[in-house]
């Protein structure tokens, strides 16, 4: 068995934020960096599953500069086998499509048995790179998946649609599916794991063409704050106070 | 410009999102068409013929319910149809299934989750957010005569008002379906109905361990408030899920909503933004939540708590 996982590194910002000259981004200063919170679920369900079947591989493959590495060894310090990490400057803020066909190069020459993503990323939110991987790999797909069960050449699977009701679907495998959180409990690294992850390989790609850009952002800024919330000031006394006040007014 | 919306309906009754998308579709000009793909489309007609819809297209296929493939091979259908400028689909979970699959095949310029789109001169520009929704962003589509984007759901209000759509229909043949419906598993009912709450205290993952939960239902108890959650301390399993709030949970409008430690990520907006009060404490100042919050604090939620507890 072997399973692919699509692994991102993510930016998270704090409460000050500057953009780069351009304005098409986050000033990478501003951002603190870690693995896709969703990632973690899909490493995880995929250690899952090579371990029940006794044998095989999980790959991690990531599209990212060289400090993406630190996302991939915490799915290796996880228990994940090895790395493969593509990149060219043009995939730096790119759209999901083209991310996609830098993915599916390498998920391609590994053939196999199964592709786990994250549903989403949570700095892009596009939810989108796992279904167009799908589509270049001319694979069966399932997004947002909170149950997984393989036997023969099919994937039983839990669809979570809005409001919580749950699709059980049956998918041809190989298939590429989105990974959902509360799907497992993710396993912490030991610290000899996170020793012995530095140990693990990971190669190193150039993508071949990457066709036209499916989305370009023209500008960030930071979003104006509307009316905003009235900002309740004082200690923690005068805010309970306040809330209490506010409760007992809107509630009367 | 010209504007194919599919409709997302589920166990015969059409999601709301589909008549947003017509008001997004209408703003652009249109001419407006709406598919609805399904076993038997004509059943939905009347409720996608709103005012500011010009066509609908009943495209029947042998599935009831929603599988990837078979939407797939229909819009692409349609799409090479009828070149339309624009593809309009709700940012849901069944579009993320086939949406940049289609958009990934056909060479579409592409964008999700977005709640604003306008025509500059001939171009299209959408706006979504990025980064925990603390930074927006406009996208363009520099070379695509098409576009496909997913619309974040209440970001416009539902076209209404009847409508005096022609309706055709188009037959797209069988699609090899690789990912099959099969069963509903329905969401269970908890021990509370935290959508009849007048006042919801609701914790994130800001109250830190699963030790500190019992605190808050205590302070629940003694403020007269129910206790609600965000998701990740459903998936964490410390609470049930009837008790989450947001997309994949619960929609609720109590008077009050108290959000301790909540970041405001879309998914749990979209589960209580409409609330008549909210009240949101939180450390990070930037914190989205803020921006639907009415009142708000800077503050450790805990010391916040711990004053609470004293006055109540
Ligand atoms: C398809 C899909 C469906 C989803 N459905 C839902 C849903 O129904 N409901 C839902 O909630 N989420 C849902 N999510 C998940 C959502 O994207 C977020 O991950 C989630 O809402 C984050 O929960 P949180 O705000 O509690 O946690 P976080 O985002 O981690 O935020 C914790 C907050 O606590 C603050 N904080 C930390 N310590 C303190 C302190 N001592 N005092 C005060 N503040 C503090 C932090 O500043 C932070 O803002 C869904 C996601 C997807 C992809
Ligand atoms: N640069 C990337 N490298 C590896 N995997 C990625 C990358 N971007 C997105 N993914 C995968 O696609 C999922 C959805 O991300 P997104 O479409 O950006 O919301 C993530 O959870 C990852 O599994």
């Amino acid at each position: 068995m072997k399973i692919v996982v699509c692994v991102k590194q993510v930016g998270a910002l704090g409460d000050e934020v500057e953009f780069t000259d351009d304005e098409r981004d986050v000033d990478p200063d501003y951002l603190d960096y870690a693995i896709n919170e969703w990632d973690t679920y899909a490493t995880e369900e995929a250690l899952r599953l090579r371990d029940a079947a006794g044998d095989g591989e999980v790959v991690v493959i990531t599209a990212g500069d060289e400090d993406a590495e630190d996302a991939m060894r915490r799915a290796l310090a996880m228990g994940a086998d090895r790395g493969v990490r593509v990149w060219s400057d043009e995939l730096a803020g790119a759209d999901p499509i083209t991310v996609a066909r830098a993915l599916a190069e390498v998920a391609r020459a590994e053939s196999p048995d199964l592709v786990l993503c994250g549903v989403q990323s949570s700095d892009a939110v596009q939810a989108a790179t796992g279904a167009a991987l799908a589509e270049l790999l001319d694979l069966p797909r399932a997004a947002v998946v909170t149950k997984l069960e393989l036997s023969g050449g099919t994937a039983t699977v839990h669809r979570e649609l809005e409001g919580g009701l749950v699709d059980v679907a049956e998918v041809d495998t190989p298939c590429v599916l989105t990974i959902q959180t509360g799907i497992n409990e993710p396993r912490y690294a030991t610290l000899r794991a996170i020793k012995q992850a530095e140990e693990k390989e990971i190669e190193v790609r150039e993508p071949g063409d990457l066709g036209a850009p499916a989305a370009r952002v023209r500008r960030m800024f930071v979003p104006p704050k509307g009316e905003g919330a009235e900002m309740l000031d004082g200690d923690a006394g005068e805010v309970a106070r306040r809330i209490k006040e506010i409760i007992e007014e809107r509630t009367a | 410009m010209s504007v194919l919306v599919v409709a997302e309906h589920i166990r015969g009754e059409l999601r709301p999102v589909t008549l947003e998308l017509v008001s997004a579709a209408k703003e652009l000009g249109g001419p407006v068409a709406v598919a609805v793909i399904a076993r038997d489309p004509a059943a939905l007609v009347d409720a996608v013929n709103v005012d500011g819809v010009d066509e609908i297209v009943c495209v029947p296929v042998e599935q009831e319910e929603f599988e990837n493939d078979v939407y797939q091979h229909a819009v692409e259908t349609l799409v090479a149809e009828r070149s339309p400028r624009l593809i309009l689909l709700g940012f849901t979970v069944n579009s993320m299934g086939y949406a940049p699959a289609l958009a990934a095949k056909l060479g579409l310029g592409f964008a999700s989750d977005v709640f604003a789109v306008r025509d500059d001169g001939g171009e299209l520009v959408a706006e979504r957010a990025f980064y925990g929704a603390k930074v927006n962003g406009e996208v363009d589509f520099p070379g695509h005569e098409q576009v496909l984007l997913l619309l974040r759901a209440t970001a416009w209000p539902p076209a209404e008002g009847a409508g005096s759509a022609t309706v055709s229909e188009a037959s797209v043949g069988a699609a090899a379906s690789r990912a099959r419906h099969k069963d509903w598993v329905e969401v269970v009912a908890g021990d509370v109905d935290i959508t009849s709450a007048d006042f919801l205290l609701s914790v994130g993952r800001g109250i830190g361990d699963k030790e500190n939960l019992e605190q808050f239902q205590e302070l629940a108890e003694a403020m007269g408030a129910t206790l609600s959650v965000s998701r990740p301390l459903v998936d964490a399993g410390w609470m049930p899920g009837a008790r989450q709030v947001g997309q994949s949970g619960k929609t609720v409008k109590p008077k009050v909503y108290l959000a301790l430690g909540i970041s405001g990520a879309v998914q749990h907006l979209a589960g209580m933004k409409t609330s008549g009060t909210i009240i949101a404490v939180n450390t990070d100042p930037e914190a989205a939540i803020f921006n639907v919050a009415h009142y708000g604090a800077v503050a450790d939620l805990f010391e916040v708590a711990e004053e609470l507890e004293k006055l109540y």
